[in-house]
């Protein structure tokens, strides 16, 4: 871990050189190039591989800390072994997202010397306090893993807010390294020959920031806990006592919980960024969604329907470890058809791959019929309903082994159906009814559509766990009897879900064309073309086949301390087998 | 019937049901590259439903491995030995095997259009355009009028008396003329847009929409600016099609 440090160290001293370089630059030429593959590739990759890094060093302790509060209230020693499992992992990435950090700073100061030097001359005083913070993250974050011991007991409240601090530190370096990239696609606060006109402020507060990062911050969240997840799909999978099956695949649970619960509200997030995009600049946002990137959005459609389909997937599978749950088997084929129904009409292309028969057929380039499912107010109502059916499987898993014993309960569920039922119909009638407004009102529709659903989920659960209090169980849940398929499942969540990261960087990346900075300052290197889309997901496949690499790697090493000290560390793993009534 | 309690026998049956009703109850047929999608889709719910408890898992995969294994299906094993490569073979030879046809095209149909463009000679203006007829509320059956008759004077013959994209020429057309009853086209697009694409037409479309070979005729020639704006309110009153308006940009540029 002191490489960490050292690396820390040495991006503070290039950070205060940096005037100097500046200066140097003014001489130099504006671009470099790299050997062999280029720049830009090798800007690219390694932007993705700090990025997906990133992502998970600071999405994870998000709710490694929140775990760790449920385990000091409710002194139930399970959360506190998984909160600091969590952290585990996050520490053990640490040095390695500082290190790919470093090398991107570096690859941008000598290979795009011209660019780097606009950035410094707008966001200069940013870099301090982006060092600055990072200090005092990596610092808190050290004591919070390795005072765990210490600050036990008694002090717990002084850890819990490390935890909390350490937080709040990695989202204003996350926000900060935001205003860069957003700065790059929306520029703000300059003026028409690029320099600064106001403060620096302009500059961070412009179109894309808040929208990318709140869409940042709920992403790294179900990032985090997928690669959480398929950690524990992977040591369960290696798993040779009973005892250590049960412990990760509640940790396995936990981790696509939280990726799931994160992933509902995700594409709101990515609704709202492209709306501020639209609002920045028009001809960005028609680039974006129907010029040359309109099949970049069917891949992702392709990519979420799989991550939908196999989250809830995984839960079903996860039903059969729960006794009481075959009364809920019966509800598995509708939701699952409404799933794929959702599906299809999210992946229908708007204009379709067709050969001349094949259009002269249709009468045109849109099909009449599934052209129809090709716009946003169909592709709106289907997220919006697959999201609902998520929902369901989830509350059906919630009360698998649980009968209520309240007296109200048939009231209850029968709101709570209703509830469902009404959410369900006004995003379909919003959906409909979108065919016969003008499109500027039927973009206000999807709001109404995303209430409905946002609010019979608050509804929903507002009734179920007053409900579920004290129900009576039908049996405890068999930690570690699940199927072990549903560990693969885990594994591929992961996966899709870096790629379709690495995707949406593309996409953000993009649509700024043959621009650094959008409309400000051009790239006139030889390789400003913006990739075709089969070009760029080869890159992201490898990018994300490293990073996997990587992550394996990375988690070997921190398996190999862990069986070094064997329970002389104070974290032995607390039974599991048998689990408790509440989860989550 | 213990057939269809089979579980195998009921992924198979989904699988062809769905697949009839993608080829033969969507009219017009759905492109092949569609097609593929949707099944795509429905293998892998199919996959997921037999899957997604252990003993339907078991009872899927029992006849599978029977068929592998059992000495008495000895002859079926044989049968599909041959068969499964001679379908392979088959698909492999479709596939490689020239066809008098141009390979499918994945073209962006609605390309972003610039901020401003040359017509004739001045700087006009696309992003945030509107057209300047429709101030004056009590001129817009006249031009309507004059746009209906510019309309069957210069674009009916590929654009159709319907404005159904079926003019006469319409057939020698790849890409076909643009379908002004679809949702999908002019509803969804603001008039200034339009207006870049009968200005410019298929010549004037920017390098993103290739591969492009629209026969789109330029029109900046032969129509006036006034004329243009014209047909173009025709197209929406026509087909009963409202313009998109553009946002109210707040916004930095
Ligand atoms: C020679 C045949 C032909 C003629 C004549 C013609 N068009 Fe077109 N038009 C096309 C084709 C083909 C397309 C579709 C390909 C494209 O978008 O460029 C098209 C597309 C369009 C579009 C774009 C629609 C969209 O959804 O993007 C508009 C608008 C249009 N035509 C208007 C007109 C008008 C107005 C006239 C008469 C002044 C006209 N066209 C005359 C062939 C023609």
């Amino acid at each position: 871990m002191v490489g960490a440090g050292l690396v820390l160290a040495g991006v503070a001293l290039l950070v205060t050189a940096l005037p100097a370089f500046a200066q140097e630059a003014a001489r130099e030429p504006a671009y470099r190039n790299f050997p062999w593959i280029g720049s830009r590739l090798a800007v690219w990759a390694v932007a993705q591989l700090h990025l997906n890094f990133a992502a998970f060093i600071l999405g994870v302790p998000i709710f490694a800390v929140i775990i760790e509060i449920i385990g000091w209230r409710t002194r139930d020693p399970r959360y506190d072994w998984l909160s600091h499992e969590f952290v585990k992992l996050t520490f053990a990435a640490f040095s390695t997202t500082a290190l790919l950090g470093a090398l991107l700073l570096f690859l941008f100061v000598g290979y795009y010397p011209k660019f780097w030097t606009y950035m410094t001359s707008i966001f200069f005083p940013t870099y301090w306090v982006y060092a600055l913070l990072f200090f005092a993250e990596t610092f808190t974050v050290y004591l919070w893993y390795y005072g765990w011991d210490w600050l036990s007991g008694s002090r717990k409240w002084i850890h819990v807010s490390l935890g909390v601090l350490s937080n709040l530190f990695g989202t204003a370096i996350l926000f900060l390294a935001n205003s860069w990239v957003t700065f790059m696609v929306s520029p703000a606060g300059v003026d028409e020959s690029g320099a600064l006109k106001g403060g620096v402020w302009a500059a961070i507060n412009n179109y894309a920031w808040m929208p990318i990062n709140i869409h940042r911050l709920i992403a790294n969240i179900v990032f985090g806990g997928t690669i959480a997840a398929a950690y524990a799909a992977f040591r369960f999978l290696g798993a040779r006592t009973d005892e250590e099956r049960a412990r990760y695949d509640w940790m396995g649970y936990i981790g696509n919980f939280v990726a799931l619960s994160a992933f509902i509200v995700l594409p709101f997030a990515g609704y709202y960024l492209g709306r501020e995009i639209y609002a920045f600049n028009q001809t960005m946002g028609i680039t974006m969604m129907g010029g040359f990137m309109s099949w970049l959005w069917i891949i992702q459609a392709i990519l979420i329907g799989v991550l939908f389909i196999g989250s809830n997937y995984y839960l079903w599978l996860g039903m059969e470890r729960i006794p009481g749950s075959e009364r809920y088997r019966k509800y598995v084929p509708p939701m699952l058809i409404i799933l794929a129904i959702g599906f299809m009409v999210w992946a229908t292309p708007r204009s379709m791959v067709v050969t001349l028969d094949e259009a002269r057929a249709m009468g045109g380039t849109h099909h009449p019929i599934l052209g129809f499912l090709g716009v946003m107010s169909a592709k709106n109502t289907a997220v919006n309903l697959m999201i609902l059916t998520t929902f369901l499987s989830f509350v059906l898993y919630r009360r698998a082994n649980r009968v209520s014993q309240k007296p109200w309960v048939k009231t209850g569920m029968a709101v709570q159906w209703a509830v469902i039922a009404l959410a369900a119909v006004i995003v379909t009638f919003y959906g409909v009814y979108g065919y016969f407004v003008e499109s500027l009102v039927r973009i206000g529709f999807s709001v109404y559509q995303v209430v409905a659903v946002l609010a019979a989920i608050v509804i929903v659960m507002a009734i179920d766990i007053p409900m579920f209090k004290g129900a009576r169980s039908t049996g405890v849940i068999r930690w570690g009897t699940i199927a072990p398929r549903s560990q693969y499942v885990l594994i591929i969540l992961a996966v899709t879900f870096t790629w379709l990261m690495g995707l949406m960087g593309f996409a953000r990346s993009g649509i700024r064309q043959h621009w650094h900075v959008y409309g400000v300052l051009r790239d006139t290197s030889a390789e400003a073309v913006t990739p075709a889309l089969g070009y760029a997901a080869n890159v992201i496949s490898v990018v994300t086949l490293v990073f996997f690499a990587l992550v394996m790697f990375i988690f070997w090493l921190g398996g190999l301390s862990e069986k070094g000290k064997a329970g002389a560390h104070g974290h032995v793993a607390p039974a599991i087998a048998g689990g408790s009534e509440d989860h989550g | 019937m213990n057939l269809l309690r089979s579980r195998l026998v009921q992924a198979a049956l989904i699988l062809i049901v769905s697949y009839l009703i993608f080829q033969f109850a969507i009219r017009p047929p759905a492109p092949f590259s569609v097609l593929s999608l949707y099944m795509g889709i429905v293998l892998l719910a199919v996959l997921v439903y037999v899957s997604s408890d252990s003993d339907s898992w078991r009872a899927f995969l029992r006849p599978m491995h029977a068929t592998l294994v059992d000495p008495g299906k000895r002859a079926l094993r044989l049968a599909l030995m041959i068969v499964i490569p001679l379908l392979l073979g088959y698909y492999a030879y479709t596939q490689a095997a020239a066809k008098p046809q141009a390979p499918p095209e994945l073209r962006a149909v609605h390309p972003a259009p610039p901020d401003t463009i040359q017509f004739r000679g001045k700087d006009f203006k696309i992003a945030g355009g509107d057209n300047p007829l429709r101030k004056d509320a009590a001129a817009i059956p006249k031009h309507v009028a004059a746009g209906g008759e510019i309309y069957v004077r210069n674009c009916m013959y590929c654009h159709g008396d319907n404005l159904d994209g079926k003019g006469h020429f319409a057939h020698g057309f790849n890409p076909p003329p643009a379908n002004f009853q679809d949702p999908g086209t002019i509803a969804m697009l603001q008039e200034a847009f339009l207006f870049w694409r009968i200005a410019k037409g298929g010549p004037g479309l920017p390098k993103e929409a290739t591969p492009w070979n629209s026969v789109m005729p330029a029109w900046e020639d032969r129509l006036t600016e006034e004329q243009i704006w014209q047909v173009i309110m025709y197209l929406y009153d026509a087909t009963g099609q409202q313009p998109r308006r553009w946002e109210t940009a707040h916004g930095a540029h």
